[in-house]
């Protein structure tokens, strides 16, 4: 079981897949972008990740003291900040193509449809 | 790898499942902020305290309020069919 | 093409992607035993060489701090897009809006956590290289202040307080100073980004060097780009509510 964080995020990765795949409304598809995107956070941090290390703050531990890797977690904090924004960029998007084609079904938006 | 972290990754496996579940869209911002919370806790034991701090709020703040603000823009579309 | 054929081949494929995923992850190291250098030299170095506590910071703000201006830069360009797209919905004339919150408690507690809420801001920005916070975590929180401000009083104040005429400025002071002090660096002699001023104390809040004048500038501009999205969103729920769709 030594792989099972990485098989998580696999799992929550195609989760979030079939949830886009399956989507009839595009918040919903948004939502399930950022699902995928969570599953890259668990993968970098279960990579990063030492047994029996601590947390990479010196304030009250000596430096000699066995801690995780702390470039993969910088990577993945500002990862989550910024994805929100993102994230409102494509709900942006949905609004107006609510507004052009009053409604937000995938399947029934002429442009869209499979 | 300890049984904390076990039952961490099991709470977030079921949430991810929960979350796509959810079709009516209102629902699916709630559990979508509750699976953050439980993404919060996972990053606790996985000893990263500053990528739970940021998750925390940005799952507890940011998600719900931009969620909801589109949500109610397109009011009357809320129910997303399954297959 | 039906949903069902589509929904079949979709099902071909993902059996595929898993097969693949899962073959990859089996063959990384097992978990716990992180083989690289990386961590562990920086992990090593961080508070003899920075002399800053919070290793995560340092690597944000000051040893990648390039990655993060890049970071930031995407936060800039999606709230930009964000307001471009939301813009021509907004209407402008808010003087008969009808004040939906009628509850003075309400609007008094909302007022207090609100300042409370800024403060508690500021704090987890400050603190950023003694304990784990930073730039991003505040900078939400700083935005979270000024949605209190909405959610429990009345459209106008938030108007005053979070307009875009506020955001903007705010938002492009933030990520433009962190260019701007990346170029100073650069103008007085080291690289593009590195640190110059001297580093103080661990532990104590001066502790950081130019890297504290850059956490400040990026909590500005997350906080700026956030309340910039919040204003665009909550208005149209506004103009809504009170029943008059902005076109």
């Amino acid at each position: 079981m030594t792989i099972l964080p990485y098989l998580l995020a696999v799992w929550i990765f195609l989760v979030g897949l079939v949830g886009i795949v399956t989507s009839r409304n595009l918040i919903h598809l948004t939502v399930c972008v950022s699902i995928c995107q969570s599953a890259t956070y668990i993968l970098l941090l279960a990579i990063g990740y030492k047994s029996h290390g601590t947390a990479p703050v010196f304030a009250d531990i000596p430096t000699s003291r066995k801690v995780v890797d702390p470039v993969v977690q910088s990577l993945t904090l500002t990862d989550i900040v910024v994805a929100v924004a993102v994230s409102a960029l494509l709900l942006a998007l949905a609004l107006k193509v609510f507004e052009a084609e009053g409604s937000l079904d995938p399947a029934e938006i002429a442009e869209l449809k499979g | 790898m300890e049984p904390l972290q076990i039952v961490a990754m099991l709470y977030v496996a079921l949430g991810a499942l929960c979350v796509v579940l959810a079709r009516d869209v209102v629902r699916q911002a709630l559990v979508f902020s509750l699976y953050g919370f439980s993404l919060v806790v996972l990053f606790v034991v996985f000893q990263a305290p500053d990528v739970a701090l940021s998750a925390l709020v940005v799952s507890g703040i940011a998600y719900p309020l931009v969620l909801v603000g589109a949500i109610a823009r397109c009011h009357g579309q809320r129910k997303g069919g399954g297959k | 093409m039906t949903t069902r054929v589509r929904l079949a081949i979709f099902s071909s494929g993902l059996v595929l992607v898993a097969a693949l995923l899962v073959d990859g992850v089996s063959n990384l190291p097992p978990f716990g035993r992180y083989a690289g250098p990386y961590g562990d030299i920086v992990a090593r170095l961080v508070e003899p060489q920075r002399h800053m506590a919070n290793a995560v910071t340092a690597v944000v703000f000051d040893y990648r701090g390039f990655d993060t201006m890049g970071e930031e830069l995407i936060l800039f360009a999606a709230a930009s897009a964000v307001a471009l797209l939301l813009r021509e919905m907004r209407d402008h004339d808010t003087s008969d809006l009808v004040e939906g919150i009628r509850s003075d408690a309400l609007r008094g507690v909302g007022a207090l956590a609100a300042i409370v809420t800024f403060v508690l801001a500021l704090q987890v920005v400050a603190h950023g290289f003694i304990t784990p916070g930073g730039g991003f975590q505040g900078g939400v929180v700083l935005s979270a202040a000024f949605a209190l401000v909405f959610l429990t009083n009345e459209y106008r104040a938030y108007n005053r307080l979070a307009s875009s005429s506020f955001a903007e400025p705010v938002e492009a002071l933030g990520a433009g100073g962190y260019v701007f002090l990346g170029l100073l660096a650069l103008a007085l002699g080291f690289g593009f980004l590195e640190n110059f001023l001297p580093f103080g104390v661990t532990g104590r809040l001066r502790s950081g060097g130019s890297a504290a004048i850059v956490n400040w500038s990026s909590a500005l501009a997350v906080s700026g780009g956030f309340a910039l999205i919040f204003s665009e969103y909550l208005q149209e729920n506004v103009a809504v509510r009170h029943g008059r769709v902005g076109k």
